[in-house]
């Protein structure tokens, strides 16, 4: 800053509010040449620290005075704030408490959130400002993008990164999806990102390419239970796909594929048994769900996720061929007690191959009988 | 400009029912063992996924810790088995004192580290001195808005998530001074003022909604007796809308099943008394399925395991059991709307009177009083008989946080990051809840079996809903006992 101690200046600015909106357009072009975009050049404070020019001593500040925390005389949990970080709130204070919603008020909050993104009042102040002062809404987007690498998991800034994209309206939906992307580029499973891009393709649309986007990243990563997430949230709720029972075959058959390639990895298998959620029917009568539990049993015996598919068919009314109860019957040591029925009989196979679990598994045993009948008594009534 | 930032890389990981912090760079963990783990290599053609090695990178990590521990003799294991009282409280006596500079980008959140520390101390038995609880009372009251609820500091906003860290540790203080600085009335108005159209409840003015406020505000209501019909309306419909099809629950309708949403969606339904409008089947397999080959629990399928699960998951997977104890019935049952309901478990709390313990009577006056159709099953959850064995491994978990999560004073994330007091105070929480988890009745004290390491290990017992330690929360519930 250049200004210091400018003091006639700073009455100059205070008379005429738009010369400093003007000062505040030649700082945001400054910023645009600033080689590393991420760092924002805000009023007084730049990449070095040190260069920050104390609030006291800014001549535009003069007329305010900073508002001390009222922490009372013993606090507990008491924070030593740096100089900088106290001094900046007490001039928050002092806006907050005048609701001056100012060009000046603006700068000040980015100057907070710099401190502490976690502040929610600062926030919802400066919301209340860029409303007043009819703000461009773009920079806000750009002011949102240089403080996420740093604050990626941080809710303040996407409530408040939806806010500014609600207010654009649809315009915004492709920026804001590209921006989620470059989120996942790092994190492919950030939880305020996921829900920011459902919230942009439910309210904004850009649906298009959705699908897409999931196949890519999870072809990346098989793992990624996020990106399975995404793709249900697509199948069921994408407006062009006609829904979950439009979509269900082609999917069973994704999530089979993607089941055959990792057997061990948990997504795909919650995944195939969503895809059922709300119609038992097809659940037990599809051949696919207990064709794929013999398969992976085949060669992988001990395949929890396979036993405990296959378990849920049963209890849910499924007829079990001779061929899967063989391969059931096999795998339960010669020693053990034989049990009477086919689930009681993976159940147990179940305690042995999943010790974790092992008192959950003897619970789905207890319960087993009346819940067959239920289950059969729910095929009926379908 | 770089904010200061050693605290907020230790908790990057872990999910905060609070307001949201600073950094969130993922940072791998670094490898100090070699151990095989328990998962099979990958074939040599295929290239393991990011997901694949952070978890197989962990797992060298624990299981490193767990082969050294089952190498020492027994006497070492003991030690390494303690609960280390002395030091935690240390840690935590501290930070009631002084929070360094790092901290000023929590400095939204001051009414949470009161009841992380707290309520950890009150877990591990102990309290604060005269003056410390007078300070504590006096700051969190300079917190208060005055037009009611708490905000994060002095000053600062009404906020539903530091109301609740806010109510939590007044109730956990104890005493007429510290509750009877709750303006009841005026928080009541501040939640009527947070409902929001879907439902839900906002976090604050111009906030968001999701399930974190629900179970908040539901939560802070029920614990100072004002939940009332125009709170509670819509609020079931908004949690039902977030069970996803793993069986967990999200944050928000459409994202993903999570730990600590689901610990809130979870606890929100008891309190309301829906909770049997959730698939609690689905809800317990997706559950049991959250514990790790480490022991601990992670939040989500596929992601690492980290010790403040041990609450969010464990804490579930508590009053998951203990619904199946209140019901009498298995997984079938949890699949009807109808199986659980208020008159059910109204029917089983006379036949428990006649057995009856000081603490049934207790129980009956408080509900008479409160005069609410669905406070039983509040008190059913909270202190009646569990007959059940836990769901999840119990021991696994216990040793997951003596052995991985806890360091000399406070416990962590998961080995190779830092202690902090969140993850102190629901490491603690979560053993609290699983230590008890085998008891027979409120009344008499875990068997030994139920406790991993010496029995004086043993942590006091807490209401799983509010995780409030019991003894503060049946004080809280007389003296709020009349209606406002």
């Amino acid at each position: 800053m250049k200004e210091k101690g400018e003091n006639c200046e700073a009455q100059r600015i205070k008379a005429e509010p738009f010369q400093l909106l003007e000062r505040e357009r030649e700082r945001e072009r400054k910023r645009e040449r600033s080689p590393d975009r991420r760092i924002i050049a805000v009023d007084g404070m730049d990449s070095d620290e040190d260069e920050r020019i104390p609030l006291s001593q800014r001549p535009e500040w003069s007329d305010v005075t900073p508002v001390p925390q009222d922490d009372g005389p013993n606090p507990v949990v008491p924070i030593s704030y740096s100089k900088e970080f106290a001094e900046t709130m007490g001039y928050f204070r002092a806006v907050y408490l005048a609701d001056e919603r100012s060009i000046r008020a603006l700068q000040l909050t980015s100057e907070a959130i710099h401190f502490n993104a976690g502040n929610y009042t600062v926030w919802q102040f400066r919301r209340l400002i860029l409303e007043a002062l009819n703000a461009d809404l773009h920079d806000e987007l750009e002011f949102v993008e240089h403080l996420a690498s740093k604050n990626s998991k941080n809710y303040q800034l996407w409530h408040h990164r939806r806010w500014v994209a609600e207010k654009l309206g649809t315009e915004a939906a492709g920026r804001e999806l590209e921006f989620t992307k470059k989120i996942f580029v790092n994190d492919a499973k950030n939880y305020h990102a996921w829900s920011h891009r459902q919230w942009v393709l439910q309210t904004l649309g850009g649906w298009e390419d959705e699908l897409a986007y999931c196949d890519k990243l999870l072809e990346d990563d098989i793992f990624n239970n996020s990106a399975w997430n995404q793709r249900y949230f697509v199948i069921t709720r994408h407006p062009g796909l006609g829904g979950i029972d439009a979509t269900r075959d082609s999917e069973v058959s994704y999530a089979v594929k993607a089941i055959l390639t990792k057997p061990e990895n948990e997504s795909p298998w919650r995944y195939l048994r969503g895809l059922y959620k709300n119609s038992m029917q097809s659940f037990v009568t599809d051949r696919r769900v207990s064709t794929v539990c013999l398969t992976v049993l085949t060669t992988k015996a001990n395949c929890v996720f396979a036993l405990s598919l296959l378990l849920d068919l049963l209890s849910n009314g499924f007829e079990p061929n001779q061929e899967l109860k063989n391969t059931v019957e096999a795998l339960l040591p010669e020693s053990s007690n034989r049990d009477s029925d086919m689930a009681a009989t993976v159940c147990s196979v179940l305690e042995i191959v999943d010790p974790m679990r092992v008192n959950y598994w003897r619970w789905r045993k207890r319960s087993l009988h009346s819940q067959v009948e239920e289950g059969v008594r729910n095929l009926h009534v379908h | 400009m770089n904010v200061p930032s050693l605290l907020v890389n230790d908790i990057s990981d872990s999910w905060y029912l609070m307001l949201g912090h600073g950094e969130g760079h993922k940072r791998s963990v670094s490898v100090t063992g070699m151990e095989p783990s328990s998962s099979s290599p990958p074939p040599a053609e295929w290239k393991p996924t990011v997901s694949q090695e952070e978890q197989w990178a962990l797992e060298r990590q624990v299981f490193h810790i767990y082969q050294l521990f089952c190498n020492i003799p027994p006497n070492s294991q003991a030690v390494m088995l303690e609960l280390q009282r002395e030091n935690h409280i240390d840690y935590l006596m501290k930070g009631l004192r002084h929070l360094g500079p790092s901290f000023s980008v929590l400095d939204a959140n001051r009414p949470w580290i009161c009841y992380w520390i707290l309520h950890s101390i009150a877990l591990l038995g102990e309290s604060v001195d005269d003056a410390l609880e007078h300070n504590a009372i006096d700051f969190i009251s300079r917190c208060q808005d005055q037009h009611g609820g708490y905000g994060g500091g002095p000053g600062q906003m009404p906020h539903l998530a530091t109301t609740y860290a806010a109510v939590n540790s007044l109730i956990t203080l104890g005493g007429h001074r510290s509750l009877g600085s709750i303006n009841r009335g005026k928080i009541y108005s501040f939640l009527r003022r947070m409902k929001h159209a879907s439902g839900g409840f906002s976090m604050h003015d111009g906030g968001e909604v999701d399930v974190r406020a629900c179970y908040t505000a539901i939560s802070v209501a029920c614990a100072l007796n004002i939940l009332d019909e125009e709170l509670v309306q819509g609020v079931g419909d908004y949690i039902l809308s977030c069970q996803t099809y793993e069986g967990g629950i999200a944050g928000e309708p459409g994202s993903e099943a999570h730990g600590g949403y689901t610990f809130c969606g979870l606890a929100t339904m008891i309190l309301v008394n829906e909770v049997n409008r959730l698939d609690l089947a689905s809800l317990t397999d997706w559950l049991v399925f959250r514990q790790g080959v480490e022991g601990g629990f992670q939040g989500r399928t596929n992601k690492l395991v980290d010790g403040c699960y041990s609450f969010w998951q464990g804490g579930a997977a508590v009053l998951i059991q203990k619904l199946h104890a209140a019901t009498g019935e298995g997984h079938s049952s949890m699949r009807s709307n109808e199986s659980c309901t208020s008159s059910e478990i109204s029917d089983d709390e006379e036949s428990l009177e006649g057995t009856s313990s000081g603490m049934a009577e207790t129980s009956r006056d408080v509900e008479e009083v409160a005069g609410q159709e669905n406070s039983s099953i509040r008190f059913n959850l909270s202190q009646r008989h569990i007959a059940a064995e836990p769901l999840f491994q119990s021991h696994a978990l216990q040793q997951y946080i003596l052995l991985c999560s806890q360091v000399e004073g406070g416990f962590r994330d998961k080995p190779g990051k830092n202690r902090d007091h969140y993850h102190t105070c629901y490491c603690l929480s979560g053993l609290a809840a699983v230590q008890y988890s085998w008891s027979r009745d409120a009344d008499s004290p875990p068997l030994p079996h139920s406790v991993l390491g010496p029995y004086s290990n043993l942590l006091e017992p807490i209401n799983p809903l509010c995780n409030i330690v019991l003894e503060q929360y049946d004080e809280a519930r007389q003296f709020f006992n009349n209606p406002m």
